[in-house]
């Protein structure tokens, strides 16, 4: 069977499991209002961000993690979890490159991710974010210029501090789950977007994630507003050591689309998914929703989803202005021991408003993989379309692909389309491969590639061939 | 070019039963010959082209198969196809979203490289494949489509054909070739075959039916009645059986 050539394929190390040893500001584990409040004083925050974080805090006590997604793991201590460790810096605040850290610059280099301005591809700002804080934002000015702001969420809530105010926690509350309300508790950095009206990003956004330090939660937060007639085009990347212990990142994302505008949210996801033996590997635990608030706006995701031991991540879009759209397109793979439960919710709350959900789960080794969707239609969504198409390719006999996909339409003009296929490397597939000359491993990536192509069409280029040789790593080893 | 001895192969089921198909085939086919070998549904052709492409659950369990002097049993599905193997499959199969001239280029490159020769850029490699689609009088279209991926019948063989011209095999294989296609189809598929006939190439046409043969005519014809060559001829024996069937063979054999 095919099973037998895939396991041919020989075991491939992550190539970004290093640590950095950089001296850190790191509180000792523990979670508790004299914490928060100490996050807080760090971050020099406004009182109401303090006010906000002890309400969210206090709802967080009353809440028990979730349960239903399909995902088995071991109870998670929170007050095993350091909440804040960020690298010690020489001057408070380094806002030019000169003045990071090399150490840290030197990590970037190593994660392929330069932050000199000149060695970048051009046409992409970014900011790096290193355990709890940005350390870096890279063409700031040039986007300034266009009146885009992109800097640190800290920074953000300094320098503007009426913006964080009106749209923070407006798409997804602190009340919404166990995970965003620890988030809204302890966040402590991520990254900031506004494009103000009728401008359109003049190059890619994008903010790279790195967790180094051990023991240690990552709580980012992302806020991106698109004013009327705007688009931006967002890009975020993830790395992590190796190590033999669990980690939990939780994040929350959230995107405001005003009227006609529009925001491109991609991700490529690559956490440290844990060992052959499912031994170590970050929990990712994220909430992510955009808002299309205004008319014709829209608002569409893409993921690439190869990392992590556990991901637990379902981004949405709330359908708010007629004639709005929500896309979601998702690559989630797991290998050896990795669990996803991943979805999307679509709320057609608006006229006319259209979403497409395109989801490719690639399931190998003894890898748990489950589709959970929810296309919602509020009795005020005339005439909504949604079209799903969610697709499940089995690498062996040991893994597991599973759908739950949820459709609730309370207005009879909707048109709602769904289709699924499961499907697996037929012998026959492999064999006119390499009857052409193609090894094992090429032919399997590549039918793996074609399998997610409707995925990687919608990434930006750069992005989509980092994205098919991202996958062909995580697939090597794929024991049957 | 190709020599065949005393070959006796088997399939293996899903089950693992093993069903002993081929029962001592023997065949020596020189540079620049085409056999055409015929024979009623279900006597072992399509077994043989398996066997000699290597697929997997396609056992020989005695003789010897020497393709250009090299033994063919020791080598996998693709060093068989670097040797110079290309096999026609009677059933094309489709790689959904892989782009026909992506897989194309990865197929020339990857028997490039086991041959040790440099990969062709995409420039040279686009001014290739776009004579290659010219003589094969295919559509461009065709390029972008995913591999074979709700091609027609016909589309499908023509694009093993454009693949073979692509690849320039020192021993086709075509099973089938002629299967299911129209007049145009089938001498459009003649044609790219005769193209490809020169005094170092081998080709074996597989067919059950003698149609083809008029258009490729065939340097020898050879007789297959379960798992075994019980004649063989000139092209003179391909009007015989069209004429006389082979039901005479067939009681030959369970005399
Ligand atoms: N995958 C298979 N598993 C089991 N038996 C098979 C398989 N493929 C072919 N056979 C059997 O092997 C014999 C020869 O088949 P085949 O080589 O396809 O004949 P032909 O190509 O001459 O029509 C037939 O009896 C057929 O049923
Ligand atoms: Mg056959």
């Amino acid at each position: 069977m095919s099973n037998q050539y895939i396991k041919q394929v020989v075991n491939q190390q992550y190539p970004y499991g290093f640590v950095t040893d950089i001296e850190t500001d790191t509180f000792a584990p523990g979670l508790s209002p004299h914490v928060i409040s100490q996050i807080s004083k760090r971050k020099n925050e406004p009182e109401f961000m303090l006010a906000w974080r002890l309400r969210a805090y206090e709802h967080w006590l009353t809440l028990t993690p979730p349960k239903w997604a399909h995902l088995q793991y071991p109870e998670i201590d929170y007050q095993k979890i350091i909440y804040y460790s960020a690298p010690k810096v020489k001057k408070p605040g380094p806002n030019s490159l000169e003045e990071v850290d090399p150490t840290l610059i030197e990590t970037y280099n190593k994660l392929g991710i330069p932050l000199h301005e000149q060695a970048r591809l051009a046409g992409v700002a970014v900011d790096a974010v290193f355990d709890s804080v940005s350390v870096a934002t890279t063409f700031k000015e040039k986007l300034a210029e266009k009146g885009v702001i992109f800097c640190s969420f800290s920074e953000a809530v300094k320098n503007h501090p009426e913006l964080i105010e009106k749209y923070l926690g407006t798409v997804v509350s602190f009340r919404d789950n166990f995970f965003a309300a620890l988030n809204a508790a302890v966040f402590t950095d991520g990254s900031f977007v506004y494009i103000p009206k009728g401008v359109r990003c003049p190059m890619e956004l994008s903010t790279y994630f790195r967790i180094n330090a051990a023991n240690t939660g990552q709580f980012e937060r992302t806020l991106i507003i698109a004013d009327e007639d705007s688009h931006v085009s967002y890009l975020e990347g993830c790395t992590a050591p190796m190590r033999d212990e669990n980690q939990l990142h939780a994040a929350v994302v959230e995107l405001v689309a005003l009227q006609k505008a529009e925001i491109k949210y991609s991700t490529v996801q690559n956490w440290y998914p844990g060992d052959a033996e499912g031994r170590g590997g970050i929990f990712n635990f994220v909430t992510k929703r955009g808002a299309c608030r205004g008319k014709q706006s829209k608002i569409s995701w893409t993921q690439i989803e190869t990392g992590s031991a556990i991901t637990w991540k379902y981004p949405s879009v709330i359908l708010q202005g007629d004639d709005s759209v929500g896309e979601f397109y998702s690559v989630a793979l797991t290998n050896h021991r990795q669990q996803a439960d991943t979805g999307t919710k679509m709320i057609h709350i608006g006229k006319n408003t259209r979403s497409t959900i395109i989801s490719k789960g690639i399931s190998a080794g003894f890898g748990q993989n489950t589709y959970r969707g929810l296309v919602r239609v509020a009795p005020t969504a005339l005439h909504a379309r949604n079209y799903t198409q969610c697709d499940s390719l089995l690498l062996s006999k040991t893994c597991g692909a599973h759908t739950f996909p949820e459709i609730d339409v309370k207005n009879k003009t909707a048109h709602i389309e769904h289709e699924a296929a499961t499907s697996r490397i037929s012998e026959d597939q492999l064999f006119y491969c390499r009857q052409r000359g193609l090894t094992v491993e090429n032919a399997v990536s590549m039918i793996v590639n074609g399998f997610c192509k409707q995925v990687f069409n919608e990434l930006p280029m750069e992005f989509a061939v980092e994205a098919q040789k991202l996958l062909e790593v995580s697939l090597e080893g794929s024991v049957g | 070019m190709l020599t065949i001895r005393n070959l006796h192969a088997s399939i293996q089921d899903e089950k693992q039963n093993t069903k002993p198909i081929l029962h001592g085939i023997n065949l020596d086919i020189q540079p620049g010959e085409v056999h055409a070998i015929m024979g009623p549904n279900g006597s072992g052709k399509s077994t043989l082209a398996n066997v000699l492409a290597g697929r997997d659950h396609y056992q020989a369990t005695m003789g010897e198969i020497f393709l250009q002097g090299e033994n063919l049993l020791t080598l996998l599905p693709e060093q068989r196809a670097a040797a110079g193997l290309f096999l026609a499959f009677q059933y094309p199969v489709e790689i959904p979203g892989v782009n026909n001239m992506y897989f194309l280029k990865a197929a020339v490159n990857s028997l490039r490289k086991h041959r040790h020769l440099p990969e062709l850029d995409a420039m040279d490699f686009l001014t290739l494949i776009k004579a290659k689609i010219k003589e094969a009088k295919m559509d461009e279209k065709f390029l972008h489509r995913a591999v074979n991926e709700g091609f027609s019948g016909g589309e499908k063989k023509r694009n093993e054909i454009l693949q073979m011209l692509m690849l320039e095999p020192a021993l086709a294989i075509l099973d089938e070739a002629d299967s299911g296609l129209d007049i145009d189809a089938l001498q459009r598929v003649a044609e790219g075959v005769n193209s490809l006939r020169n005094s170092k190439r081998s080709i074996i046409l597989i067919t059950h039916y003698q149609r083809l043969l008029n258009y490729i005519i065939p340097d020898v014809v050879h007789v297959m009645i379960k798992g075994k060559i019980v004649k063989s001829g000139g092209k003179e024996l391909a009007l015989e059986l069209e004429e006389k069937g082979y039901s005479e063979f067939i009681n030959q054999v369970t005399a």
